[in-house]
């Protein structure tokens, strides 16, 4: 083949890795806040409400994991993939 | 009213998360895509400057010793310093690479404010042993920011970097008030929380 070609047909490839990668970004995040909420149900006190105040009910540490993922994934990530040139 | 100290460790650690994934996103697509859109450009020195803006609150209501007092502060005033920086080299209003090493000297300043205002050993309780943990892994990490001000596009630096930020974030989720650390607690800490 051409090495001309060869060097052509790199670019995408490499674009789409990328685009892969960062893909996988907010569901590793996701799945993290998921697993976390799992290993440590205490921690999430929405399950288990009983009296608490507000800052125990606004700021629960598995479920921040799980928004931060969610905000990178549909507010990041779909200009990011259109600028790569995926979408 | 107040939040207790701890939810505020963790909704400082959210914000170093988020951060953690701009930055890897960063690294990984290469700063000419990442600055395609501007607002994403902004959005990394953006955070870091408003949370360091958001220190001084810490810093005014979590005033436990003067020693507290003045790590806080110091804390506020390095990331809005290297906030301010980045976002300065971003908008074109500073030219010099150089100024990228402000991220070193928050580095630096932030572990060292750490490790100082720590006045119990690594295993008194969590908070303890996280304060030295997250002390020495800033003091140690310095190198990266330093290293990331003269070869900014490098994939290793920029993932390591922002790794640095994914594992700040992930110790101070685990900072409780009152917690033991691998099964030590000092009778003088107080009674744990789960």
């Amino acid at each position: 083949m051409n090495a001309e070609f060869v060097s052509e047909l790199e670019v995408p490839v490499r674009r789409s890795i990328r685009a892969r990668v960062v893909q996988t970004l907010g569901p590793l995040t996701v799945a993290g806040g998921l697993v976390w909420a799992l290993l440590q149900p205490y921690r999430v006190t929405l399950l288990h409400p009983g009296g608490e105040s507000f800052w125990w009910l606004a700021v629960e540490p598995p479920l921040l994991v799980v928004a931060v993922g969610l905000l990178f994934h549909f507010v990041v990530l779909p200009g990011l993939l259109e600028d790569l040139g995926d979408r | 009213m107040q939040p207790p100290a701890e939810h505020v460790h963790w909704l400082f650690a959210t914000g170093f998360l988020i951060v953690g994934l701009l930055l890897f996103a960063e690294a990984v697509v290469g700063e000419e895509v990442w600055r395609r859109r501007f607002w994403r450009a902004y959005l990394f020195p953006g955070m870091l400057f408003a949370m360091g803006v958001l220190m001084w609150p810490v810093m005014t209501f979590y005033t436990s010793s003067t020693i507290h007092m003045l790590a806080h502060g110091a804390w506020a005033e390095v990331m809005m310093f290297a906030g301010a920086a980045e976002l300065a080299l971003v908008r074109g209003k500073l030219r010099s690479p150089l100024w990228r090493l402000s991220l070193a000297l928050a580095f630096a300043v932030s572990g060292t404010a750490f490790l100082i205002h720590e006045q119990n050993p690594w295993l008194y309780q969590r908070s303890a042993f996280l304060h030295h943990a997250l002390g020495w892994l800033l003091v140690a990490t310095t190198i990266v920011p330093f290293a990331r001000a003269f070869r900014p596009r490098s994939l290793a630096l920029g993932s390591a970097f922002a790794l640095v930020f994914v594992t700040i974030s992930v110790l101070l989720y685990s900072d409780r008030d009152v917690a033991p650390v691998f099964g030590h607690l000092a009778p003088t800490a107080g009674v744990p929380r789960r």
